[in-house]
């Protein structure tokens, strides 16, 4: 067991891979010599040489179109995408060409890549480059969408990731990258579709994701002092999605709340609160209510992206009130 | 500021006319085996699409379709240049590509019908033509997308050794996007070994491409940008195309990196079938009908000694082949409900919940 880093988590999961596969490529801008912008790759040019791990143009499209043809062509590759925001200059590769490619083909096509990337806000970056762009992939069709939220996570959902025959959009946390946690020994693998409960409770629901599964333990423990018992899920997965662990939490709280930092419309909670209502109705003493960032750009002022992501205290306080409401 | 049409009207363009002497190619060093193959490629593609339109008019093609009627020649030269194991990567014209790897028509035909017996069983259509089985790893309908796939494949041949080349095709109007950019420039850095084509027929969709780019040959005059040499050739004369192919390819497979060749070729049609292609200055299409690629090619063959007969006889046997794909196609089932729901994930099923 050892005390590891979310960022050199992610090392860790790569090079687990890359030792067991030699068919395990990495591509990226400044990946190989650099070891990542975000420092998540370091170690990995020294292991595995510069043909398996590659510095790449910063030609997103040329980036994603790569690892596509090596997927369907034999090779199991990990393309990194800087800032998730980037993904509005390739997400023709991502949506029209890996999402559907295995569908349009009828199954000839299979395409084994993983596609990581540095997603969320509370670093000050400004609006284009906090984006928490993961319900963007969860809207289309062909692709898994994961978002660990704990350095164990990264390494096992990692290993998951590359070991799937489907195309996995990784989403990473920026905000987390220096967060610590233990970490088994050896080799871990996680399996993709799971969400995991957190801490348990009896009085409500809360789902988070990434940054915003920390923020929601923070405000159960403030819960738990006002005499409040909220069980938190980390949903990690939204596509596949745990209905189930969901769902069934559902059953023994009554109620159910969303931290989402993504802007308020179609969050990956809508859809999760869209399925509640249908089929966990008649388990609900209250309303659904999602916690999100405002139908907004995020600012880039300390004050102000802080003042509009949801926060431990946004999240007790919601809850709290409409607990008692 | 000159603004595009300032000079002339839409459609009044200056012409592009194609070569006047079609005896060129005559004495290149190629097999008279090979060149009654491509010979009898040229006329699958060309019959069958032939068909195709047919099927379009009589409604049972539909959706919509882009033919590479005029522009055979490319297909058969490169495919009769390549290796049984590399790649093609071919855009939403297809049609041509897919047959020049040995695809069977049937299937080609039945998933243009919508098909159960189609080639992806109806799932993928006119668009998206895909036979990995034969090296056809995709017809792409995004405008230069492919490029940069066809990058990933041929990355992937040099890591495994394996000698394999990707061949892309793509039209003009393909290089004035950034992907087509980005790929050069990828392919270049990393030597790989995949070999870029443009199909410039002259237009884009319903746009004179000489009208809306800096340079004369969209592709080729771009190619040095990237450390490429600059090729343009005639795309109409299959020897020609089957000379730089086999140029290109062979250097590819040695390790030297990609190329970029420009074939000069125009369509029969207009750009899908939705499309007349009134757009062109009339001489123009006239030249370039008169400079067809197969009564070319049969020319030569004749020319070089083949008999009349036995390229009546590949005429006869390519037209019975066309008609018994077309009988098996139409006789083919409608896809069952149930594939709709299939491949959307490697597990086979479409499920994204527990």
């Amino acid at each position: 067991m050892a005390q590891l880093t979310y960022r050199d988590a992610v090392a860790r999961g790569i090079a687990q891979e890359m030792r067991r596969d030699e068919r395990v490529v990495l591509i990226g801008e400044d990946v190989a010599g650099a070891g990542g912008v975000f420092k998540t790759t370091v170690g990995l040019l020294a292991e595995f040489g510069p043909k398996r791990v590659i510095d790449t143009p910063i030609s997103e499209q040329a980036i994603l179109g790569a690892a596509m043809g090596a997927a369907m062509t034999g090779l199991r590759p990990v393309a990194e995408i800087m800032f998730s925001d980037f993904f509005a200059v390739c997400w023709d590769i991502v949506v029209n060409e890996i999402a559907k490619t295995r569908y349009m083909t009828d199954g000839q096509v299979v395409l084994p890549l993983v596609i990581k990337t540095g997603n969320g806000g509370g670093l000050r970056f400004g609006a284009q480059h906090s984006q928490s762009i993961e319900n963007w992939a969860m809207a289309v069709p062909g692709l898994k969408v994961v978002t660990p939220s704990t350095p164990e996570d990264v390494v096992g959902l990692m290993a998951a990731a590359v070991r799937s025959d489907d195309p996995v959009m990784f989403f990473e946390h920026k905000g987390l990258y220096s967060s610590k946690g233990e970490v088994p020994d050896g080799d871990i693998v996680d399996s993709l579709g799971t969400a995991k409960i957190r801490r348990p409770g009896t009085d409500a629901t809360i789902l988070a994701l990434g940054m915003m599964v920390p923020r929601a333990l923070a405000a159960a423990d403030q819960l738990a002092g006002r005499g409040i018992s909220a069980e938190v899920i980390d949903v990690r997965s939204l596509v596949p999605l745990d209905t189930a662990t969901i769902l069934s939490s559902l059953s023994r709280t009554g109620r159910l709340f969303t931290v989402e930092e993504n802007p308020r419309l179609l969050g990956w909670g809508a859809e999760i609160a869209s399925i509640a209502a249908e089929e966990g109705f008649w388990d609900l003493d209250g309303p659904i209510q999602r916690i999100t960032t405002p139908h907004i750009p995020l600012p880039s002022a300390d004050s102000l992206e802080d003042l509009v992501m949801p926060s431990a205290d946004s999240v007790a306080t919601t809850v709290e009130k409409a607990l008692q409401s | 500021m000159k603004l595009p049409l300032s000079d002339h009207e839409y459609g009044e363009h200056g012409a592009v006319l194609p070569p006047q002497n079609h005896a060129t190619h005559d004495g290149a060093d190629i097999d008279l085996a090979v060149r009654t193959g491509i010979y009898r490629k040229l006329q699958e593609m060309r019959q069958f699409e032939s068909r195709a339109y047919d099927l379009f008019m009589r409604q049972l093609v539909k959706g919509t379709s882009h033919l590479s009627l005029g522009m055979e020649a490319i297909a058969a030269g490169f495919g009769a240049a390549m290796r049984s194991d590399d790649y093609t990567f071919a855009t939403y014209r297809g049609h041509a590509h897919t047959l020049a790897r040995g695809v069977p028509m049937t299937p080609v035909m039945a998933e243009l019908l919508g098909r159960s017996n189609g080639l992806m069983s109806g799932k993928g259509g006119s668009m998206h033509l895909t036979s990995v089985e034969h090296g056809m790893m995709g017809s792409y309908a995004i405008i230069g997308a492919h490029l940069t796939i066809a990058n990933g494949a041929a990355w992937s041949a040099q890591y495994r050794g394996t000698g394999q080349v990707a061949v892309c095709f793509f039209g003009d109007g393909t290089t004035n996007i950034g992907a087509f950019h980005e790929a050069l420039n990828y392919a270049a850095v990393y030597r790989l070994p995949v070999v870029f084509v443009c199909e410039n027929n002259l237009y884009m969709e319903y746009t004179a491409i000489a009208d809306i780019t800096a340079v004369q040959h969209p592709a080729a005059d771009r190619a040095s940008a990237y450390g490429l040499g600059s090729q343009v050739i005639d795309g109409n004369d299959a020897d020609a195309v089957y000379l730089a192919a086999s140029a290109a390819i062979e250097r590819a497979r040695a390790g030297e990196g990609p190329s970029l060749v420009e074939a000069l070729t125009y369509r029969h049609g207009g750009h899908s079938r939705a499309d007349p292609g009134k757009y062109r200055p009339e001489h123009e299409v006239a030249a370039w009908k008169a400079y067809d690629p197969i009564p070319l090619y049969r020319a030569r063959l004749v020319r070089l000694g083949v008999e009349e007969a036995e390229l009546d006889l590949i005429d006869k046997e390519v037209a019975g082949a066309v008609d018994l794909a077309t009988e098996e196609a139409i006789a083919g089932d409608l896809p069952s409900p149930e594939s709709a729901f299939t491949d959307v994930w490697a597990d086979g099923g479409s499920s994204w919940r527990n």
